[in-house]
């Protein structure tokens, strides 16, 4: 893995350019998990760029490989100077959890990376305040962390970032910990400074899941696809600014990236490890089966009567693309829902299942479970060969392991758990790690 | 000042631009009146310190109670040289362990064998060492008191240290790399303030143990060696030694005084400030105060005077480092290579080192004396159990009691916490007394002593414990009727468990640590003597019988170890997975 930081010659050339990334989380053979293969990616002066994709897909290993906080494994990242008046250079990141620190004042956290970079207490002083001036803090430069609301707080995290005047900005997920209200008003005052040019970036790369947020500010959306993180879609936005919600074409582009994010990868898959295969070595994700009934329930009742837009669904239950697909990949899996491009379809089973009792959802999603889920069906199997009628955990979790990493089996297991118990067909005893095929009713 | 981080001087912001408020106020007169004195007092005690040995022959401690303030201040002085001793152990030991593998490796585990070791054992050891350093000066006996009361106070504090550097919040992590921040600052800026709350509390702590060897490492008597340096501790072993009812409660008095005094003047001022270094985004209901810390912060001409030095400790250049990282040279397997190797030398220098021990030990010990060493180590072991389950039954009921009605808990807290402070072995005369006039059985009387000092560590945690039972689960044992049994068996219980385990370690490790000088006691020329590892050690302390000490104290750390690990951590563990809110 090579890092440079250099000036480029023309003004039109790239300001971040990624080549051939690959990047192995955990052990250095080939144990280890591949978040990160093959990815490209070039920035160019005077554009606000996307990356979107589903939890694990690795976009903020890219994004923290850029902001030189991970060494990749291979390939090279060249992060260049702009020319001009003020000096721009390099990269600075805005983080979804704010990473302010509570025991400095709001001026201190905005001079943090200036002293970092040897600039005199005066200077630092003018710098600062220019920076909370301009993003709307004036007043607030006293202030702890601890005073200031969510949104507030975001605010000191971007003056932060601004103030080293980086020539790219990097933003984490930045509005997804802020409630809905305050996310909206930050992402209209950032695009008015970005569209004033007032902030001295010469362009944005930021990661979200929320697909509307991508599209609302955007001029490019890369979209990835997850275990390995790969580039599956480059999506242009052409919308003028300010775009709105509401407009037909906002909607059909919105669609149109939900479809290709339900998409099954094509091709073989490259590191038997980490790929979702779909015997025992399933990595599974944790969705309450609480969520499972509720969705049949809203997809089988009207207006949708079974069938929907995955985009008009995310709109309607508040959820994150993020939060949405895996809902919508588990009922797949279980053969409760079908998705046939952006729309998502509840099967004749799920529709008896919508109209059952307690009782009757919990036979059928019993039955689903122990046709549909092998690791399900493998548990109950070996507990019923025992004669004791009862397994430890570990074991299950050491076969895991032989197709995963450490996380994904764990996560995998507490699906697996969960589903089971709701199901009725096995017990988990959490004090002792085992299960038992003994059921508490 | 080292809890001092380059921030603490924001106070009055709007001072900056107005020229005429750099005059000083009545808040300056009264901080640097306070200052002034301390200085004053510190000069004068380092200048007593540097007198000839001989000096301490011909002017012994004097029961005169003018003489006491005088005595109260050197002790203070030592006792704040082994906390800034504690410090600066701290920062670099701890912060080693939390940076390099290789030294975490070492590092953890002797901290936790140094842990266990009793603290008087160090003085045997140490103090011809430390006369050996400075022969015709007080200075060497100073200095071996000095790192006695070190010992006292040194290991819990690199521990939170270490496990503070061990837990930094990934962001900040984050945020203080991709700046490029240098080491420096970044100790300056993310690990101190993250670390102080924890530190800061284990510092007061460890000031308060150490009260309780302030006797016996101030009138040090080893083998022929007898040396009584000025100071409380010693006053009082005279005062015992003579008999003299008014002397040592002219002693007790003045510890009191003492304690108030800095708790007062440093400790609550720096919670009070340390209060901001709390890592949480949300204000808490209720801040630490502290009259002279708000003194402190009205000052103006101090907070001027404070600003440039702050400035000055955070602009001292220390190379940056590159922005950009290098591949790292070899490679992961290269690097387990080294790991493997360097874990084998460590192997083999600590067998090597037991081994000489066990020969030194073994010179003129024979397998015998061992297997006394262990008896008398099952007995003292029976004792620590028993007081600890005795000081359960009585301080968890009463702990509950008040940690459940919060107008209590805020009165009795303090007290708590003074008492636990409070040298224990002042009381010890009163037992003696008390045994010998009703002739009991000093094997079993005498026991007490051992928990008279650290069963408040029991009280005051349980306090801690059911005054943070969520009020909404007290709701619903309230809306449910239930029965009392019921209520402690599901609510109370589980809800004060992790407190009262943090509790009962901490007095079970003061209790062994107490019993060389509770199981055997002395008010004049009587003299009461408890069988158990802790008079073995006393006794042969008092011989000068150097094998002998190191067989007890290697018994004892064999003792306090394994009841560690087999009772305390996995209770520990247990609560930390079954009884945790959140």
């Amino acid at each position: 893995m090579t890092m440079t930081l250099e000036r480029p010659t023309e003004s039109n050339e790239a300001l971040v350019e990624v080549r051939g990334l690959k990047h192995v989380y955990g052990k250095g053979g080939g144990a280890g998990l591949l978040v990160l293969e093959d990815v490209n990616l070039t920035l160019r002066p005077n554009e606000i760029v996307g990356l979107l994709g589903r939890s694990g897909s690795g976009k903020s290993t890219l994004l923290r490989s850029i902001a030189g906080l991970i060494t990749p494994t291979a390939g090279s990242i060249r992060v260049r100077d702009m020319p001009g008046d003020d000096n721009a250079h390099g990269v600075s990141m805005v983080f979804q959890s704010f990473a302010l620190f509570p025991w400095l004042t709001v001026e201190k956290n905005v001079e943090l990376g200036l002293e970092a970079r040897g600039v005199s207490a005066v200077e630092r002083r003018k710098r600062s305040l220019a920076a909370i001036d301009l993003i709307g803090l004036d007043g607030f430069e006293n202030a702890y962390p601890k005073e200031l609301s969510g949104g507030m707080r975001q605010r000191v995290g971007l003056a932060r970032a601004l103030v080293v005047q980086p020539s790219v900005l990097l933003m984490d997920e930045p509005f997804s910990a802020l409630d809905v209200l305050t996310a909206e008003t930050l992402r209209t005052d950032l695009l008015d400074l970005w569209s004033e040019g007032r902030m001295p970036i010469r362009s944005i790369l930021m990661v979200t899941h929320n697909i509307e947020e991508a599209v609302l500010m955007c001029d490019r959306i890369l979209v990835f696809s997850s275990n390995p993180g790969r580039v599956i879609a480059e999506i242009k936005v052409d919308l003028p600014q300010p775009r709105k919600r509401l407009d037909p074409a906002f909607r059909a582009l919105v669609d149109d990236i939900y479809a290709r994010m339900t998409a099954r990868p094509s091709g073989p898959p490259t590191s038997p490890g980490a790929f979702p295969g779909m015997g025992l070595g399933m990595a599974l994700t944790h969705v309450s089966t609480n969520t499972l009934s509720g969705m049949i329930e809203a997809l089988a009742a009207p207006p949708h009567n079974g069938k929907a837009e995955l985009a008009t669904l995310a709109n309607e239950l508040r959820m994150d693309a993020d939060e949405l697909l895996p809902v919508a990949d588990t009922l797949q899996l279980m053969r409760f829902a079908e998705i046939e491009g952006r729309t998502l379809r509840l099967t004749v089973a799920a529709k008896r299942y919508a109209n059952a009792d307690v009782d009757e959802r919990k036979q059928i999603f019993a039955q689903h479970l122990l046709a549909y889920v092998p690791l399900a069906a493998h548990i109950r199997r070996v507990l019923d060969d025992r004669a004791s009628h009862q397994a430890p955990a570990t074991r299950f979790r050491d076969e895991l392991e032989d197709f995963m990493s450490e996380d994904y089996a764990g996560e995998t297991l507490d699906a697996v758990v969960s589903w089971g118990r709701f199901g009725e067909i096995f017990a988990y005893h959490e004090d002792d790690d085992r299960f038992s095929l003994d059921d508490p009713a | 000042m080292v809890f001092l981080s380059p921030d603490r001087t924001n106070f009055g912001l709007l001072a900056r631009f107005a020229r005429r408020r750099f005059a000083p106020n009545r808040y300056d007169l009264v901080a640097l009146a306070l200052i002034g004195l301390v200085a004053v007092l510190i000069v004068h005690g380092a200048q007593e310190m540097n007198l000839p040995l001989a000096n301490l022959h011909t002017a012994p401690i004097v029961l005169d109670p003018a003489r006491l303030p005088e005595y109260a201040l050197r002790t203070t002085l030592r006792m704040f040289g082994a906390i800034f001793a504690s410090l600066f152990f701290t920062f670099a030991v701890a912060t080693l362990a939390a940076k390099s593998r290789k030294a975490e490796l070492v590092i953890i585990p002797m901290l936790d064998i140094l842990q266990s070791i009793p603290v008087l054992g160090f003085l045997t050891f140490t103090v011809t060492f430390f006369i050996g350093l400075f022969p015709t000066s007080e200075l060497g006996v100073e200095l071996a008191a000095i790192f006695a009361i070190f010992t006292a106070q040194a290991w819990n504090m690199a521990f939170s240290f270490y496990q503070s550097l061990r837990t930094l919040p990934g962001d900040l992590d984050e945020v203080s790399r991709q700046f490029g921040l240098t080491p420096w600052r970044r100790f300056w800026r993310l690990e101190l303030p993250f670390a102080t709350p924890a530190l800061v509390w284990n510092t007061m702590m460890s000031m308060s143990g150490s009260w309780f060897f302030l006797v016996a490492s101030e009138a040090i008597t080893v083998g022929k060696t007898t040396v009584t340096l000025p100071g409380i501790g010693s006053w009082l072993a005279v005062a015992i030694d003579q008999k003299n009812f008014a002397a040592v409660a002219w002693a007790v008095g003045a510890m009191g005084v003492v304690i108030v005094l800095y708790d007062q003047l440093l400790f609550r001022p720096i919670v009070a400030w340390a209060d901001k270094f709390r890592f949480e985004q949300t204000a808490s209901e209720e801040e630490p105060r502290s009259w002279f810390f708000d003194v402190l912060r009205r000052t103006r001409l101090l907070t001027h005077l404070g600003r440039p030095i702050a400035a000055l400790l955070a602009s001292i250049p220390v190379p940056r480092a590159p922005r950009v990282s290098f591949p790292r040279v070899g490679g992961q397997r290269t690097a387990r290579g080294f790991d493997v190797a360097w874990l084998l030398a460590v192997i083999a220098i600590t067998i090597w080192a037991a081994l000489a021990i066990i020969r030194y030990i073994s010179r003129e010990v024979t397998l015998h004396d061992a297997v006394t060493a262990f008896g008398l180590g099952a007995l003292t072991l029976s004792r620590v159990l028993v007081l600890i389950a005795l000081a359960s039954v009585i301080w968890v009921p009463l702990g509950v009691w008040i940690g459940l009605r919060p107008v209590w808990a805020e009165r009795i807290q303090p007290v708590a916490q003074f008492l636990a402070a409070f040298p224990a072995n002042v009381l010890f005369p009163m037992a003696v007394i008390v045994i010998v006039a009703w002739r009991l059985n000093p094997n079993i009387w005498l026991s007490p002593l051992m928990i008279l000092g650290t069963q408040w560590y029991i009280l005051f945690n349980v306090v801690a414990g059911a005054a943070a039972l969520p009020n909404d689960l007290k709701e619903v044992g309230g809306i449910f009727h239930l029965r009392s049994w019921q209520r402690w068996r599901d609510l109370i219980l589980p809800g004060i468990f992790p407190y009262y385990v943090t509790g009962a370690l901490t007095a079970s490790g003061g209790s062994w640590n107490a019993s060389i000088v509770a199981e055997v006691a002395s008010w004049g020329k009587t003299r009461l003597e408890a069988v158990g590892l802790g008079s073995f050690i006393a006794n042969a302390t008092a011989a000068g019988d150097y094998p002998r000490v190191a067989l007890g104290i290697a018994v004892m750390s064999v003792f306090v170890i394994i009841l560690n690990r087999t009772v305390w951590r996995p209770l520990y563990a247990f609560s930390e997975r079954h009884f945790r809110l959140d």
